[in-house]
């Protein structure tokens, strides 16, 4: 019990710290960017930076912290540098101005060869448009980042293996990415990138090419990897729903500023402006929220066979708990019950029945369990861990314009 | 002179012009007498070569090279059609008695591809990498390919006098543009998020250019590679009026003499190399690029 306790607790203390630091990034595009910067800075549109000097303003007073393990959304329309800014924390840019830590360490400061270090060891990226290269085989494209260091080839060649299984692409090794279908090609990318072990997964609009249907797929997968994986993904999309369902966080970009950054309940719920507003008024809240976004997490449960076991660790403030054996999830017990109950009662008998669902459940598959059921819906994940639950208040809340 | 420049144009006196031709010249003239020899002595090991090749092609016995040919066609294509069509060509042109031609001629394009490629893809991958190369390069390649060969003819043969050399600089002057600017178009054209990729991954600037780039610009660069070949055959005329020896000069003969068949047969000779180079050349850059089959089937 105290030992799920700690597991569940774990996460969320190394989340509080941050990983990645932007502060005060300008990137200006054209002949003389540092000439114009005094001008950007003291408050000058991008209209008027380009109507006198020619130039076009990127990016401007970008500061940014993001935190160890969250899934960090920078959402925004074509044009608002959401692109631009990506390709700043690896440097495939260099800004005009500004600063930028990763772990501690300005990475504006590193040479040549401290970057290349970084990018093989701390940092991988997935494409729009996949970026694979096509005279490679699927197998060689995910093991690149790998055998680019230097590593074995039965090494990269094995790890790679287990990541297109895990990516569920596996026996397609020997094929040319070109034989492949878009969801599968993405697939790929995405295995390249974990395949690193990189600790920071930068995505660029990774999804935007996939139709809906993969795309909603490949979404799910990210999530359901992000579960075991607890890395720190940075991911582009000119999408609010896609923002919305993966985000722990929210950057809303528009014209090179940040309009606004929070988690996806305050995005839809509290915009901003008017920008962000209308960006959120169209979206589907049940479908584009997930169970993620308004569970109330670190839910006490209880563990045992007999009214006894649990008699003692009812949470006070509460009428139900959910109850847990070691073969995971039971059901829902009430104090009514229990108080009408011996010690040497099994719980089985008397348990009511109550679907779970997982942090990636998109809210409108919680509704109709809901709706059938006064209790609060327990939030489990994967390997039947306890990750919080639903209260239903919370849910008519968020889902009510 | 002083009122009618509007009917006439008012050129350079014929003396001023005279006498600039004359420094020019002289200044030329003086520079070859001057490093003639050192830049011939530089030239000798090429020379040497091109001789020992020339030799090794003519005293094999005709049959050895009929098989080395016909082998090697086969492991560049993996097609028996074609490997026959060599055969018989090559029989073909040994029993017309143009053999020995032939092979000075074979002898003389494949090492002048052998130079245009070793020099041209550096310089294309020099003129990928930076504008400002890029920028320089490209209208001296338009000149390469444009100046009448005969024009530099010229100050080749005054430097080096006729001969074998001579006669490659020229042929190698007019057929390294198509390689040069297709490695150049080629790496240009490879997609920029795959390169990026490579970047994100931390690939190096050298594992970039061999792993990606280059790859990916191959059937690009083959196809310069094939242009460069056929402009070098095309060039084998002229260069046989400089003392190249080879298919060549039966071809200036009979112009010179009105030999029509002569012309006739020793023209044949020269197309069927070059469509054995052309195909041979293709089909070995279709078979390296297996991974392009199906990319629009699937």
């Amino acid at each position: 019990m105290t030992e799920h306790n700690i597991h569940t607790n774990e996460p969320s203390l190394e989340k509080s710290t941050t990983l990645i630091e932007i502060e005060g990034l300008y990137q200006i595009f054209g002949k003389t960017p540092k000439e114009v910067l005094p001008k950007v800075k003291a408050g000058a549109s991008k209209e008027e930076v380009l109507a006198e000097t020619g130039h076009t303003v990127g990016l401007q007073d970008i500061n940014l912290n993001i935190k160890r393990g969250e899934i960090f959304v920078i959402m925004g329309l074509s044009g608002s540098g959401k692109s631009t800014l990506i390709r700043h924390f690896n440097r495939l840019i260099d800004p005009t101005a500004g600063l930028i830590r990763v772990d501690g360490d300005n990475i504006m400061e590193f040479s040549m060869k401290d970057l290349t270090t970084f990018r093989r060891h701390k940092m991988s990226m997935v494409f729009q448009h996949f970026g694979l290269m096509p005279h490679r085989t699927v197998l060689e494209n995910v093991g690149y980042g790998l055998s680019i260091k230097g590593e074995n080839k039965k090494d990269w060649e094995e790890k790679a293996n287990q990541w297109l299984e895990t990516v569920g692409l596996t026996g397609y090794g020997e094929q040319y990415p070109s034989q492949l279908s878009g969801g599968q090609q993405q697939r790929v990318g995405l295995a390249r990138a974990l395949c690193t072990d990189a600790e920071i997964l930068l995505m660029d609009e990774a999804f935007s090419a996939l139709d809906p249907l993969i795309r909603s797929e490949m979404q799910e997968q990210l999530l359901d990897l992000q579960e075991n994986l607890q890395k720190t993904i940075i991911f582009i999309t000119h999408d609010l729903d896609e923002a919305l369902r993966l985000g722990d966080r929210i950057a809303v970009l528009k014209d090179g500023k940040l309009v606004q950054v929070g988690n996806p309940v305050d995005i839809v719920l509290n915009p901003a402006d008017e920008y962000v507003r209308a960006f959120a008024k169209d979206v589907n809240r049940a479908r584009a929220l997930s169970v993620q976004t308004i569970m109330t997490a670190n839910t006490e449960k209880l563990t045992g066979k007999v009214a006894g076991d649990v008699r003692g660790e009812f949470p006070k403030d509460k009428d139900h708990a959910f109850v847990f054996d070691e073969e995971g999830y039971q059901g829902i017990l009430s104090r009514a019950k229990l108080d009408d109950m011996d010690d040497n009662t099994t719980l089985k008998e008397v348990l009511l029945p109550l679907t779970s669902v997982r942090q990636s459940t998109p809210l409108q598959d919680v509704i109709p369990i809901a709706l059938t059921s006064p209790f609060d819906i327990p939030v489990i994940n994967k390997k039947g861990i306890l990750k919080g639950r639903i209260e239903a208040k919370k849910l008519a809340d968020v889902l009510s314009p | 002179m002083s009122s009618n420049w509007l009917t006439q144009f008012p050129d350079m006196s014929r003396r001023d012009l005279l006498t600039i031709r004359q420094t020019l010249d002289g200044a030329y003239r003086h520079f070859s007498r001057e490093y003639g020899d050192a830049i011939e002595a530089a030239f000798h090991p090429l020379l040497k070569f091109l001789i020992w090749f020339d030799n090794l092609l003519i005293h094999t016995p005709w049959w050895i090279i009929i098989i080395a040919i016909t082998s090697l066609v086969y492991a560049a294509t993996r097609s028996w059609k074609l490997s026959l069509g060599v055969v018989i060509s090559l029989l073909l042109i040994g029993y017309f008695g143009m053999w020995e031609n032939t092979m000075r001629t074979l002898s003389i394009i494949t090492v002048c591809t052998l130079i245009s490629i070793a020099l041209g893809i550096p310089i294309g991958i020099l003129m990928a990498r930076s504008d400002r190369a890029q920028s320089i390069i490209t209208p001296l390649l338009d000149v390469m390919q444009t100046m009448p060969a005969f024009v530099y003819l010229i100050p080749v043969v005054m430097l080096l006098g006729i001969g074998k050399i001579p006669g490659v600089i020229a042929v190698v002057i007019y057929a390294i543009p198509p390689v040069i600017r297709l490695t150049n178009l080629g790496i240009r054209l490879v997609s920029k998020e795959t390169l990026e990729a490579a970047t994100a991954f931390g690939a190096t600037p050298t594992q970039r250019l061999l792993g990606v780039q280059l790859p990916l610009a191959m059937p690009t660069i083959m196809a310069g590679i094939n242009q460069t070949i056929m402009m070098a055959l095309a060039m084998v005329v002229i260069a046989s009026m400089i003392g190249v020896n080879g298919l060549g000069q039966p071809v200036l003969r009979s112009i010179t003499n009105q030999y029509f068949t002569l012309g006739l047969l020793n023209g044949l000779a020269i197309v069927a190399l070059a469509i054995i180079f052309d195909r041979v050349s293709q089909s070995y850059a279709k078979r390296t690029q297996k991974h392009l089959e199906g990319a629009h089937n699937d």
